[in-house]
């Protein structure tokens, strides 16, 4: 190697390094049940991606996979490997990626019932060593001020305030990605507008990265950038969300709306086999 | 005068009782964070008394010195001993972990022993007068001394877990370990730190009691007499170990009183804590103040 020459160095890739990138992943639990199968996906920084897919896909098993939880259960990545802000995570403790800005809010809330709302936002900024804590208290209730009001044990607050406040909790760590984990479930469709629309003005707003992960496809596509689609531990398709929105199968299987009435049965047929090709 | 004695021996019972509620919330933190059921906490008091008995009779040092000293000591001696022994055993059944619990205080007691010897030593006197006249009524110093650190420990705890945010996470690692994980706590420090804490307040119980009635293995028997406490407040209430403590504490004296002045039966003193512990166990398992859904051992 010369060192007279000056190096120039040209990236392949136009696009920057995405901030999480999920790389051909394998994940056991037990030595035995293999549930993700060789999964790919990546972040960009300041998007909302969705992961979507139905029951036992894999979806939360892949934001544990992100997150180090996935320890606590007994599962493992066997291969592949996950890479944040070009650096490995994988094995790392889930309490240390935590420290490392991603911040996954699980499936069913999981808020701490026996702490009232403050004392649940205060160990959100568990990792935090600033002083700003007491205002990012005050910012999630600008968000959320109906968690103001709620002065008692958050166990009796409603399914869509204790959402609200999974979500504050989450705030309060000041995230660089957030992972969210069917942030619909259980909640009227009033109340999923409503936190979608947070979900979206947070993410405009502070400019955090979303990672989501639902079963409500619609209302997960009108606020994502861009969507996975996945099946028994694989993504078979992915796109911008506008481009999944317009993809027949995507419509047919996940939003309702494939072909007409009289067609039904035998459309039924031909998407069984058109599905199989998927996975 | 058998009122008096009466009276008297109601304030022994709040003073002692105040002691089980100390040592009982000792248990209840180790029990709700990590869920080990701790049948070594009696040494706890006899490490904590004897370490402060060395450093006070060998080293001569003063007493405030020699308290801190130990309590340090024994902060350092309940990390070291969940993480070197408890540690290894997280995800084992909990028989095992109780095996390994009686293991220790069996193991520690005959080192006290071998170390200390088997007779009761006193404490060097530290305090100018040894009893105090309230109201007509004598009570020990020391007992004085420990009611005041009881409390002041007790306020402790209700702040400590209310609002620090050490106090807070560790409350989040008994709620729920993932959820603790979830939100960047390391449940692992949270063990080995509940084990810490957990001992160095033990220690302030036994060096108390070693003051008063020397120290001797005898002391760790308060391990054993704890449970009743602890059980009758809810073995996950720390409030509950408080509560469970002062009634304890009361029915023992009371019971003496009785004992002594009509039934003449001899030692009703020591054995009532346990009459209780089985009718409570019988007609009200979960404990004043515990959680019904806990698992039991």
């Amino acid at each position: 190697m010369s060192n007279a020459a000056p190096k120039l160095e040209i990236r392949p890739e136009a696009a920057p390094a995405p901030m999480l990138a999920v790389n051909n992943i394998e994940v056991v639990y037990n030595d035995v049940i293999l549930v993700l199968r060789g999964l790919s996906l990546n972040v960009p920084e300041g998007k909302i991606v969705a992961l979507l897919g139905s029951n036992g896909a894999g979806k939360s098993t892949t934001l544990k996979a992100i997150s180090g939880l996935l320890k606590t259960e007994d599962g493992e990545i066997t291969r592949g490997d996950v890479t944040f802000l070009g650096e490995r995570l994988n094995g790392i403790e889930p309490d240390k990626i935590v420290r490392r800005g991603i911040f996954q809010v699980m499936e069913g809330r999981r808020i701490i019932s026996d702490m009232t709302v403050l004392e649940n936002l205060r160990l959100g900024a568990f990792t935090r060593k600033d002083n700003g804590v007491k205002d990012d208290i005050e910012r999630v209730y600008g968000y959320f001020p109906r968690l103001k009001e709620r002065t008692g044990l958050a166990g009796y607050l409603s399914g869509g305030e204790q959402q609200m406040l999974a979500i504050g909790r989450a705030m309060m760590a000041r995230p660089k990605l957030i992972l969210m984990d069917e942030p619909s479930m259980g909640l009227s469709p009033l109340m999923v507008k409503e936190v979608f629309s947070i979900i979206k003005q947070l993410n405009q707003d502070l400019g955090v990265t979303i990672l989501l992960v639902e079963q409500n496809a619609r209302v997960a596509l009108s606020v994502a950038d861009f969507g996975y689609i996945m099946e028994q531990g694989k993504i078979v398709l992915d796109g911008t969300a506008a481009q999944l929105a317009d993809n027949e199968d995507v419509k047919e299987f996940y939003l309702g709306q494939g072909g007409g009435e009289e067609r039904k049965s035998f459309k039924n047929l031909k998407s069984f086999k058109r599905r199989k090709r998927w996975l | 005068m058998t009122f008096q004695l009466f009276i008297q021996l109601c304030i022994n019972g709040l003073i002692i009782g105040t002691l089980y509620g100390v040592v009982g919330m000792c248990f209840v933190l180790i029990y709700k964070a990590s869920q080990v059921v701790n049948f070594a906490q009696g040494e706890f008091l006899l490490i904590g008394a004897w370490t402060c008995w060395w450093l006070l009779t060998y080293w001569q040092i003063p007493f405030v010195w020699g308290f801190l000293i130990s309590l340090a000591f024994m902060m350092l001696f309940g990390l070291a001993l969940q993480m070197l022994v408890l540690r290894p055993l997280i995800g084992e059944p909990v028989i095992s972990v109780i095996m390994v619990t009686i293991g220790l205080s069996i193991f520690f007691q005959a080192l006290m022993k071998w170390m200390f010897g088997t007779f009761a030593q006193p404490f060097p006197p530290i305090f100018a007068v040894s009893k105090v006249d309230i109201f007509g009524l004598q009570v020990q110093s020391a007992y004085l001394m420990s009611t005041g650190v009881s409390v002041l420990i007790m306020a402790g705890f209700a702040w400590f877990f209310k609002y620090s945010k050490i106090g807070l996470a560790m409350r989040a690692t008994a709620f729920n370990q993932q959820v603790a994980q979830s939100l960047g706590i390391s449940v692992r420090q949270m063990f080995a730190l509940s084990w810490g804490i957990s001992a160095a307040v033990s220690a302030v119980a036994g060096v108390v009691v070693g003051i008063v009635n020397g120290v001797s293995s005898a002391l760790s028997f308060f391990g054993i007499k704890v449970f009743p406490a602890v059980i009758l407040g809810g073995l996950d209430s720390v409030f509950g170990a408080v509560v469970g403590g002062l009634i304890i504490g009361l029915l023992e004296n009371i019971a003496h009183y009785f004992d002594s002045q009509f039934l003449h039966w001899g030692n009703l003193y020591e054995i009532v804590p346990f009459y209780v512990l089985i009718i409570i166990l019988m007609i009200k398992p979960y404990g004043l103040f515990g959680t019904r859904d806990i698992e039991r051992v």
